[in-house]
């Protein structure tokens, strides 16, 4: 039944360009990339037990590493790629032994604060990112000789792959001895600890490779909106991650990325019939964390 | 050497805002362990309230007071009816406080439209001051008295009082302040209130200075912040030291390098978190 479902909605997602017109592909686009982001945090705050404030950190940096390379030094896709997750995986080696002292209220408040210190730069840095403005042009990639990701079904198709083989990735990983591990941490640090687990090293491994997904997403976002702007280091990004993480499932595989596609959805409806949206959002964090700490998984299997 | 001195008044003077905005944001998480994100709208409120008021009596006193009045009951709501219901879980709590941060900045932005505005200087303090060739606005000396008033006021409170002495055990140690008899619940919403205030506060003096604006709520929580980090959390202490190293590290770094400006702010906060995680003042 539930292989069936799955079976089900892979081939309606990947039907999506003949049924769809561009402008919703180019929607599902976007679900997929803001759901990469927020399963990325997931593996960080739904599986570890860390739940980062400032995990648009490490969108905002692959976002922008991708962006100035390809703008001022060299616009091949692949070597602005490997740029952007080198640079993502180089800030969380450097930030984790800063953030990982902390828990709770306290680890949210230090990754806030250095994913602030990025806003800070690329707000402040006009003559490098344009400060607010941020930086316009980035062209779709090209893949490969001849093939260039131009159109709206093309660069779905990318991001689908990129989507799977991530998802893959993370399945793998929450499944290895490794994942298990994270999943005890989260329980409880102090048991792991006595079992003989460096649940550091541990932490400090989750939130390298949270940080190097999250870093992947900011890339393909850069590309889907061909621009960057301090918005994708700011606070409200990390704290839409968190809400997508919550509302679609902590601690699932793929709620977060249903979590993200209701979001992008309902931002683009409700935007049509009025122009408060930020106040629908924001009831929206009020309503979820309030009333669905486990998302609509958990309200699903509540009723069932 | 008159750049030197103005500055340096003008960095006090914004420091003096940042610690009103700061002091109740560490108490909050000092006592109550809620990252407390919408207290930049007490902010944000408070200047509006302040402003609606000024446009029918010209009276700032009387504007102040609704401001503050106004800002309080929302906190002692938010607090009693909202927040409370999920106490101990620090995650939920802080992303339910962003959800109210969105909500009232767009409420605001509805009510008072996106124009930023600046309130109006109080009648008393519309001069400037003028010593050996240096001018220098009355208002904002004004400011820094008020500042360095409600910084001694909330130190003796805390230190002479018997609230302040409840405070205290519950910011060291709530489980064995409750055993000890004390009314926590109760404490919280004082120090929500109090934390609600002083930010309301900073809005009314603020939004002559620095203005107000939607987007307002969140630049001065993000402030506040660094403040706090380089403070240490519960300090009040540690609230009025960062405030004015923050005021002055913001104002010089926009005067000598503009490109730099938020960069001179944020630095020396992640020098300290990797340095002092615990700020400057701040215990374990």
């Amino acid at each position: 039944m539930r292989r069936a479902l799955g079976v089900a909605i892979v081939v309606l997602l990947a039907a999506a360009p003949f049924y769809l017109s561009s402008y919703y592909v180019g929607l599902l686009t976007k679900a997929l990339i803001l759901g990469l982001f927020a399963m990325s945090l997931n593996l960080l705050m739904g599986y570890t037990g860390l739940g980062s404030f400032g995990h648009a950190l490490y969108f905002g940096v692959g976002a922008y590493t991708a962006a100035l390379l390809s703008l001022k030094v060299i616009a091949n896709f692949w070597v602005d790629l490997l740029a952007a997750l080198a640079a993502a995986v180089v800030v969380a080696l450097g930030f984790g032994p800063l953030t990982l002292r902390a828990r709770g209220s306290y680890f949210a408040m230090i990754t806030l604060a250095l994913a602030q210190v990025a806003w800070g730069v690329a707000f402040g840095w006009r003559s490098l990112t344009g400060g607010d403005d941020g930086l316009p042009g980035i062209a779709r990639p090209v893949v490969m000789a001849g093939l260039t990701l131009g159109g709206e079904t093309a660069f779905f198709y990318f991001v689908a792959v990129v989507f799977a083989a991530a998802t893959v990735a993370l399945a793998v990983v929450v499944e290895s001895p490794f994942g298990k591990a994270l999943a005890g941490i989260k329980e409880s640090e102090t048991r792991m600890e006595v079992l003989g687990y460096d649940v550091w090293a541990y932490q400090y491994a989750a939130s390298v490779i949270a940080g190097f997904l999250a870093g992947l997403a900011g890339v393909l976002f850069v590309y889907y909106n061909g621009y960057v702007s301090p918005v994708y280091l700011s606070v409200v990004f990390s704290a839409q991650a968190l809400l997508m993480v919550i509302l679609g499932g902590a601690g699932t595989l793929l709620g977060p990325a249903i979590g993200a596609a209701i979001i992008v959805l309902l931002e683009n409806l409700i935007s049509i019939f009025t122009e408060r949206w930020v106040l629908v959002l924001g009831t929206i964090y009020v309503v979820v964390t309030l009333f669905a700490p486990r998302g609509i998984q958990g309200l699903l299997r509540r009723r069932a | 050497m008159t750049f030197w001195i103005v500055q340096t008044l003008n960095g006090i003077s914004f420091g003096m805002l940042l610690f009103l905005l700061a002091a109740g944001m560490s108490l909050i998480f000092g006592l109550i362990r809620v990252l407390n994100l919408a207290h930049g709208s007490f902010y944000l409120v408070g200047a509006y309230l302040a402003l609606t008021v000024l446009g029918y009596t010209r009276s700032f006193v009387l504007a102040l007071v609704v401001a503050v009045a106004g800002v309080v009951l929302l906190g002692v709501v938010f607090e009693r009816f909202i927040v409370r219901r999920i106490y101990g879980d620090e995650l939920r709590q802080a992303l339910l406080t962003f959800g109210f941060l969105f909500m009232l900045g767009d409420l605001s932005l509805w009510i008072w439209g996106g124009n930023p505005q600046t309130l109006p200087k109080p009648e008393a303090f519309s001069g400037s001051l003028r010593v050996s060739g240096i001018v220098f606005p009355t208002y904002r000396l004004f400011v820094i008295v008020v500042g360095a008033f409600i910084g001694g006021g909330l130190w003796w409170l805390q230190e002479k009082t018997k609230l302040g002495a409840m405070i205290r055990a519950g910011v060291d140690d709530g489980e064995m302040a409750r055993g000890m008899g004390i009314n926590t619940s109760l404490l919280f919403t004082i120090v929500f209130a109090l934390g609600a205030a002083l930010a309301a506060f900073g809005g009314v003096l603020g939004g002559v200075i620095v203005g107000v604006h939607p987007g307002i709520d969140l630049e001065v929580l993000l402030f506040a912040f660094v403040v706090i980090i380089i403070g240490g959390l519960g300090s009040l202490k540690g609230a009025f030291v960062g405030g004015l190293l923050v005021g002055l590290l913001d104002t010089f770094g926009k005067a000598l390098f503009p490109e730099l400006a938020l960069f001179t702010v944020f630095a020396p906060m992640a020098v300290i978190l990797a340095v002092r995680p615990t700020g400057l003042f701040g215990r374990a």
